[in-house]
């Protein structure tokens, strides 16, 4: 079949990380105490990073686990910490219009199954080393990523990091005690 | 198991089905992010699932670009949250509902 992404164990290894990451995900909404949400998202985000490791996506997934499941999880957690969620009431979580959203939420589904059912992507044979050659040459799929994102994408590379900087201004900014209390 | 386009593009909907009902529904600021976290996570998982299937390397670079966005995002969340949560003893989002202070 020349669309297969993956076959044999690793189809089977895939419906399995899948349907469990599902569940995580399912577990982060559900659930009331907010550190349960947290571990469940560290667990979501985790199985996500094995589903891109499944399809020799390395980086992308070792960039998954450092910046997710490493520093996205840890600033949650903490801030979980710092506003001590005993004090949030917890006897409602869902909006008294839950049942609306969960109505409209299937509205999304109309251009995906459209999408999935008129399906014009170019029977082409999947091609591995597409993403591990530089200049013709084999090499790790990391250097691959490099190469493409510090010569084809420079310029959004160093909006990114322009844009990592307002964050950290503003983040720094909005943290902060306002200015009359700090005199 | 021949696993298709068609299996990640359903895995990524439905996660990110799943996201879009936390936005929509929680109660509480801090899941909301958290929901959001999972809807950006759905999109990289169909950029690098196409990525394989037209053997192109940009969606890989795309998802990373989507993951340094993501941080950001989380950092200005949670600040927001910390503040909230200063002015007003809450995360809850239904009484935080005035324009002023």
């Amino acid at each position: 079949m020349a669309g297969a992404l993956l076959t044999g164990t690793a189809g089977w290894l895939f419906v399995v990380f899948a349907g469990l990451a599902l569940a995580a995900a399912i577990a982060v909404v559900v659930a009331k105490n907010p550190v349960h949400s947290a571990l469940y998202l560290l667990l979501s985000f985790v199985l996500v990073a094995c589903i891109f490791i499944l399809q020799q996506a390395e980086f992308v997934g070792a960039v998954q686990m450092l910046v997710y499941a490493g520093g996205i999880m840890v600033l949650f957690l903490f801030v979980v910490m710092l506003v001590n969620p005993r004090t949030v009431r917890t006897d409602k979580t869902f909006q008294h219009q839950w049942d609306v959203a969960l109505l409209l939420f299937p509205i999304l589904l109309i251009p995906f199954v459209y999408v999935l059912w008129t399906d014009k992507l170019p029977d082409l044979p999947v091609n591995p080393a597409a993403f591990q050659t530089v200049r013709g040459k084999l090499a790790g799929n990391t250097e691959a990523v490099a190469w493409s994102l510090f010569r084809d994408y420079l310029l959004p590379f160093e909006i990114a990091s322009v844009f990592l900087l307002v964050a950290l201004i503003g983040a720094v900014v909005l943290g902060k005690r306002s200015l009359e209390k700090m005199d | 198991m021949t696993v298709t386009i068609n299996h990640y593009m359903i895995v990524s909907l439905l996660l990110f089905s799943i996201g879009f009902f936390g936005v929509l529904a929680r109660r509480n600021f801090l899941t909301i992010l958290m929901s959001i976290e999972l809807m950006l996570n759905a999109v990289n998982l169909n950029l690098v699932a196409f990525s394989r299937r037209l053997s192109d390397l940009t969606g890989q670079v795309f998802s990373v670009f989507v993951i340094t966005i993501a941080a950001g995002e989380a950092a200005i969340g949670l600040a927001l949250t910390i503040s909230l949560f200063r002015q007003r003893k809450t995360l809850n989002v239904e009484e935080a509902d005035t324009m002023r202070g």
